[in-house]
């Protein structure tokens, strides 16, 4: 499978995740929030920002509960928990918003 | 002959049997077999112990991965994967102490 | 759910064998279901924690950043065998994150105690 971003084609697995991580940049994250139709606001890229660094430090798309706990931590409670996040992410935080940031599936996510 | 160990000297016996079967030569220590050349180490006393027979060498790309080619033991030639093919080439044999 | 005590038992060094890096994953997804996760590492499992892994050479993923992550899991048992490290040449100062040290026999016990132990 690939997506088509601005007259480039990206890679992408039988999900929809991107399949190189190095792929990514902002129009790709808007095409891919597309295919799981999600109208991005900037509420929405602070989170997909949030895990894209969170990958880089460690290496790992968080499981959801880890997720709302470390943006807890980081953009406030009010943000840190699973209402917030599936407000912007219906169909699951992590799944939804790591395929949106280009990063894979998480770990621990059945 | 040109001897080459990718297995850790914690782990398996290969270095041993290399330091110990080997008739001098040159050792290349690749993937595992680069911890057997790191200072404080029991590879490093088993390696000192042959002092003088062999040549050694430790491939860069493989003591980086595991944050040890900083610590590599007195005598040892960090080669990157150039200088591993130069290594082969020079020697008419090379057995890989599996 | 009922928590159940799982204990790592990791003995291998990474990246010349996948079992550290397959380790890690059940880790986290044992952990994500908030089970009682404690990691042993002995043997050439120490290195799994020395700190400092570039891998670019090897181009191979450097799994090492996330043994920081444990802490958001809620990881925080990590015994490490101090016979181990000597013969290896190292310190708990080596090592990528904190970890308690201790002796063979009572990392031994540590393990007696699990209901749950998965060997890597």
């Amino acid at each position: 499978m690939a997506i088509e971003v601005n007259g480039k084609s990206y890679e992408t697995d039988e999900e929809g995740y991107l399949v190189n991580l190095n792929d990514w940049n902002e129009d790709v994250g808007a095409e891919l929030a597309k295919t799981e139709s999600v109208t991005m606001t900037e509420q929405h890229w602070e989170v997909v920002n949030f895990l894209r660094d969170y990958y880089n430090e460690f290496q790992i798309a968080p499981a959801v509960r880890v997720l709302t706990k470390a943006i807890g931590k980081k953009l406030g409670p009010e943000k840190g928990n699973s209402q917030y996040l599936y407000e912007l992410f219906p169909y699951g935080p992590a799944k939804q918003a790591c395929k949106i940031a280009g990063l894979p599936k998480p770990t621990g996510c059945i | 002959m040109l001897n080459i160990v990718n297995k850790s000297p914690l782990d398996r016996g290969s270095l041993d049997s290399c330091l110990q079967a080997a008739d001098g030569g040159a050792i290349l220590l690749i993937e595992d077999g680069v911890y057997g050349a790191t200072k404080g180490s029991v590879g490093e006393a088993k390696i000192k112990s042959a002092a003088g027979k062999f040549k050694l060498y430790a491939l860069a790309a493989d003591a980086e991965a595991r944050g040890i080619a900083d610590r590599m033991m007195d005598g040892v030639t960090l080669v990157d994967y150039n200088g591993f093919v130069d290594l082969v080439a020079e020697h008419k044999t090379c057995q890989s102490w599996l | 759910m009922t928590i159940k005590k799982f204990m790592f038992v990791n003995r291998k060094a990474p990246y010349g064998t996948v079992y550290a890096l397959e380790s890690l994953e059940v880790v986290l997804i044992a952990a994500a279901f908030e089970q009682d996760v404690s990691l042993a590492f002995l043997d050439d499992g120490v290195y799994q924690l020395k700190k400092g892994h570039s891998t670019k050479g090897i181009e191979m993923k450097a799994f090492e950043k996330t043994y920081g992550a444990l802490e958001d899991y809620d990881v925080t048992k990590l015994y490490v065998d101090e016979e181990s490290l000597a013969a290896r040449g190292l310190t708990a100062d080596d090592l990528c994150i904190p970890v308690e040290t201790m002796s063979r026999a009572a990392l031994g016990k540590m393990i007696e105690e699990q209901d749950v132990v998965l060997s890597f």
